[in-house]
């Protein structure tokens, strides 16, 4: 290293950080170009005949309406699911027990659980709940496969969200006789609901956006979904078929508009709820 | 009393009674996958999946290596591309940045971590793939388009998560370094970054798991050739892309090989999972 030829640090600091400036924004940029492309061309297709006729002729015509109710009534299901069983376990491992080695094998699941490929949760929601529960490509499917996908989300952020509450609330509440149950229901939820409401919006916007899970578990019918057991198309199923087909590219972009403005407001809803939690805190 | 505490143990019992089954299924998923697509390797021999180099499955031809060798060519490039661009976008807004440019960014790049991976893999194939075909030649539909679009799609993580484990650094470890007269880079290279690096490593590994799981949008851009890629410009197919276009039609032998394929990915994936939590435990117990 010493024989090196070598630059002042001063010059070697100036460098770098034009070096670290140009990269910065490389990356930032790269981002707004892919937001800015689809909103520039999908806003243009967005009307409200758009959001309220069903597609026709396989999406070339219409709007997407069929698909924005497969995806409510998908990610309604999913989260009537994993909600009570990821705040469930959440409430359990921070209130109802001490460090242990199921607490730990239980944390580490949940963080494998996390780390699975969307397609690895399609095939799994295919074998179990179309194959085996003769559920068929249905909401229900989809909907449970979705559960499944978002519960570590969900885990998480409860835990971190009831860890959060000052060990006090909780000392306070048992010495005015109230049990552990009581304290947990009367104290400790009422002020981890900002942070347990934080991961359920997260986990509404990626079952908004997941494919790969969806398109094999609740199937890719256009029509407007009549109960849990019909298979239909969500937004984000309804627009790789349109991008990848080629079906229609002005049909493309304004679903993706939907889709992409959604997921924002709900990200943007969240992080605000975030920062005001934070605040509230400190 | 008794009656509350009678009722108090039921509650603790019900709750560890959830707990466990919310992560049984880990377990469910596990044997449910394994129990599909470990009998047709043990028919074939595992060789002839791992080494096999034809997929050709209505000829009985279940060779996975080209889908392996295609995820890991993949993932290698996305981080090639995702963590240089990562690593140093989170040093600039952490070290060099005005505060208020980092306060602004930071919720920006996290925002856009919620772009469905479709809209990733359109805008590829939109802009990036003719882009390719016009300048380098070949399909377009490429290793490099595939690379480019994942290592995009891992910034958001790569950066969020570095900015944590920078911004987790002591400031005194940085009033040390600078009294002794170091510049802000040295303090950075020589201090700030051994101290988060384990974080850092983290992000970089749930980066390439997110990349090696990526499926839809690897799908639009890579022109999904289930061949060994001869150069950067050739299409490939990767494991993932492997399960989705031919689940759809599928069955008896086909199927189980596309099992196959998910057991090779859920393996890989799996340790992945294990070396980030080892490194980020370790980061938590210092």
């Amino acid at each position: 290293m010493g024989n090196r030829w070598k630059l002042q640090p001063r010059t070697e600091q100036k460098l770098v950080q034009f070096l670290m400036y140009v990269l910065t924004s490389v990356a930032v940029l790269v981002l707004v170009f892919i937001l800015a492309v689809i909103l520039k061309n999908g806003l243009p297709q967005l009307s409200l005949e758009f959001l309220t006729r069903n597609p026709a002729d396989m999406g070339r015509e219409g709007g997407i309406l069929s698909t924005i109710v497969a995806t409510i009534f998908l990610t309604f299901i999913a989260l009537l699911v994993a909600t009570p069983l990821g705040v469930g376990t959440a409430i359990y491992l921070t209130e109802y027990t001490v460090e242990s080695r199921i607490t730990r094998i239980i944390r580490f699941g949940a963080e494998c659980l996390a780390g699975i490929p969307s397609i690895i949760f399609g095939l799994f929601g295919f074998i179990l709940f179309v194959n085996k529960l003769k559920f068929g490509w249905s909401i229900l499917s989809g909907g449970l496969t979705l559960a499944f996908m978002v519960l570590p989300t969900i885990i998480r952020t409860s835990e971190e969200a009831i860890k959060a509450v000052p060990p006090a609330y909780r000392l306070v509440s048992f010495s005015l006789g109230s049990t552990r149950w009581q304290t947990v229901t009367r104290v400790v939820l009422p002020s981890a609901i900002p942070g347990i409401v934080t991961g359920v919006i997260l986990s509404i916007g990626r079952s908004i956006g997941e494919t790969a899970a969806v398109i094999f578990t609740a199937g890719s019918a256009l029509r407007l979904p009549t109960s849990l057991f019909s298979s239909s198309r969500t937004m984000s199923v309804h627009f790789y078929i349109l991008a990848k087909e080629g079906v229609s590219l002005p049909k493309a972009y304004g679903t993706a508009a939907v889709l992409v403005i959604s997921i924002l407001i709900i990200n943007i809803a969240t992080y605000y709820m975030m920062e005001r939690y934070i605040k509230r805190k400190s | 009393m008794t009656k509350l505490e009678r009722n108090d143990r039921l509650v603790r019992l019900s709750l560890l009674m959830i707990a466990l089954s919310a992560i049984s299924v880990l377990a469910i998923i596990t044997v449910f996958i394994f129990e599909q697509g470990t009998p047709i390797m043990f028919r074939y021999g595992f060789r002839s999946f791992l080494l096999g180099q034809d997929w050709y499955p209505s000829e009985k031809s279940f060779g996975l290596l080209p889908m392996i060798v295609g995820s890991l060519m993949v993932t290698f490039g996305a981080l090639l591309i995702g963590v240089p661009l990562g690593l140093a976008s989170a040093i600039f807004l952490t070290e060099f940045s005005h505060r208020r440019l980092a306060r602004i960014l930071k919720p920006v790049i996290e925002l856009l971590a919620g772009i469905p991976s479709v809209v990733y893999g359109f805008i590829g194939l939109m802009f990036l793939v003719p882009f390719i075909r016009d300048k380098f030649g070949g399909p377009g539909l490429s290793v490099l388009a595939a690379s480019v679009i994942l290592g995009i799609m891992i910034l958001p993580t790569v950066i969020s998560i570095a900015i944590d484990s920078i911004r987790a650094v002591p400031d005194s470890y940085r009033e040390g370094s600078i009294a002794l007269g170091a510049t802000r880079w040295q303090t950075v290279r020589m201090v700030v970054l051994p101290a988060a690096r384990s974080g850092i490593i983290a992000g970089i590994i749930l980066g390439m798991g997110r990349a090696i799981g990526e499926t839809m949008a690897v799908i639009m851009v890579a022109g999904n050739a289930a061949d060994i890629p001869g150069s950067i410009l050739a299409p490939v197919r990767t494991l993932t892309s492997n399960i989705a276009l031919e689940m759809a039609y599928a069955s008896g032998e086909h199927r189980e090989a596309l099992f196959a394929t998910g057991v090779i990915l859920f393996i890989i994936i799996m340790i992945l999972n294990t070396i980030a939590n080892l490194t980020s435990a370790r980061q938590r117990k210092k």
